[in-house]
């Protein structure tokens, strides 16, 4: 079980320049990325999950290389098994939440029937409590069901590795130390990897992983 | 009665065959101009829109010289005996090009709207692009496409200049409304001009009030 990623990249723009540099090694089933926002810990997960490639360096995930600029592996996103969880969700704004779920199941054309359900969306749907807003869409629920479907939606698909994007960041104050509680509890349960990424240091307190500090592209500190 | 529901009838065929062809042929180019990063994807919206600004004549003519039976396409589709000239199929191809920005211009802008990060994650869910475009993308245009497919099958059905250049005035084979129109007037037949008249506006304002009520203003569960 272990993380072990080495990105380079550098990003030009017409007024700004900006290099990546991220090494980061962990046998850790919580590794926690922290930094201020445009310190790269963004860019660092968009290239484990195959959205950007990088110039050099290497993702291996539980020894399977998913990119490696000198052996020429690039995997497609679709076919790395990173679940990605987005800042803000990215749910399917024209799609119920059990639609959302299922999403990942059925990779044709076609998208979920709104009424037939696969047995594991059901499941998906009663461990995280969403019954009775599994018909409804994703504008009429609420910030914590959101994360809930988006995490559901992610872990339907059995990925190896599950990465947040700042998963607390959009959640008021009282319902953020809940949720926190609520990814441990799965984390352990279902023993997860993830990967997290936050600029507050009550996340990083509250995960208690293997956390590496980020500023301006680089690894500063890891604790 | 029959002097309006014959042109009416071909008319309407002639817009739906427009429309369709438009729905597939305009969402695709819009869907890779969306997508394509490239200086030139101004020029090429530019000669995709003349249609719109050049006079109906213009476009006739030009269909002429390339579909006529000794122009560029027009030898090859002979050979294979297909006929455009004439007929109300050459009808279709007019109101199509006439319509056609219509559509393009409209999906291209909903496309544009569809946030990528939608798109993104659908692939980590394990999506091959064409499931992504089946699946997210065209669904969430989808609104904008329709809007834009019924202005121009309202285009489509007021289309004169370029059909009767290349269709031409041929009554119950080739002559849609608006040529019948001007034909009634000509031979001063008022009150069966008068009628199409009615019947063409008010066939025009349905499709455009549908357009406006499914404009991307009233998409109301777009974002979340």
């Amino acid at each position: 079980m272990s993380v072990d990623i080495a990105v380079c990249k550098t990003l030009r723009s017409d007024d700004r320049h900006f290099e990546l540099e991220v090494a980061i090694v962990s046998q850790h089933r919580r590794v926690v990325l922290f930094g201020p926002s445009g310190s790269g810990k963004s860019l660092t997960l968009r290239a484990v999950a195959g959205l950007l490639t990088p110039d050099s360096g290497h993702v291996r995930i539980d020894g399977r290389v998913l990119y490696d600029s000198v052996a020429r592996v690039d995997l497609p996103t679709r076919m790395r098994g990173v679940a990605y969880v987005y800042q803000d969700y990215a749910l399917f704004p024209h799609l119920t939440v059990a639609q959302n779920i299922g999403f990942g199941l059925d990779r044709g054309w076609l998208n979920p029937r709104r009424r037939q359900r696969d047995e594991r969306v059901h499941h998906w749907i009663d461990s995280f409590e969403l019954g009775n807003v599994a018909d409804s869409y994703p504008s009429r629920i609420s910030g914590g069901q959101r994360q809930r479907v988006a995490l559901a939606r992610a872990l339907a698909t059995e990925p190896r590795i599950v990465v947040l994007d700042e998963p607390f960041a959009a959640l008021d104050p009282a319902l953020r130390g809940r949720m926190r509680a609520e990814l441990l509890a799965l984390q352990a349960r279902l023993d997860l990897q993830l990967m997290v990424i936050t600029h507050d240091p009550a996340d990083v307190d509250a995960l208690d992983g293997h956390t590496f500090e980020i500023r301006d592209g680089r690894v500063v500190h890891v604790g | 009665m029959g002097a309006i529901w014959v042109p009416l009838a071909l008319s309407l065929k002639v817009a739906l065959w427009a429309t369709a062809i438009n729905l597939v042929l305009g969402v695709a180019v819009a869907f890779g101009l969306s997508r394509w990063r490239s200086r030139a994807r101004e020029v090429v919206d530019s000669i995709l829109t003349l249609p719109l600004v050049l006079p109906p004549t213009v476009l006739g003519y030009y269909l002429l010289v390339l579909l006529g039976r000794r122009g560029v396409f027009g030898a090859w589709l002979d050979r294979l005996g297909i006929e455009l000239v004439f007929t109300w199929q050459g009808a279709v191809i007019a109101s199509t090009l006439v319509a056609f920005p219509l559509v393009q211009k409209a999906a291209r802008a909903a496309f544009e709207a569809v946030d990528p990060q939608l798109e993104s994650a659908a692939r980590v869910l394990g999506l091959r692009e064409a499931a992504v475009f089946f699946r997210v993308s065209l669904p969430l245009a989808a609104r904008g496409i329709t809007a834009g497919a019924l202005l121009a099958f309202a285009r489509a059905l007021g289309e004169f200049g370029a059909t009767l250049m290349i269709a031409g005035n041929l009554p119950g084979r080739t002559q849609t409304l608006s040529v019948a129109i001007y034909a009634a007037v000509q031979s001063g037949d008022d009150t069966t001009a008068g009628l199409m008249v009615a019947v063409t506006s008010a066939t025009c304002v349905i499709a455009l009030l549908l357009a406006g009520w499914l404009a991307p203003d009233h998409l109301r569960r777009s974002r979340p």
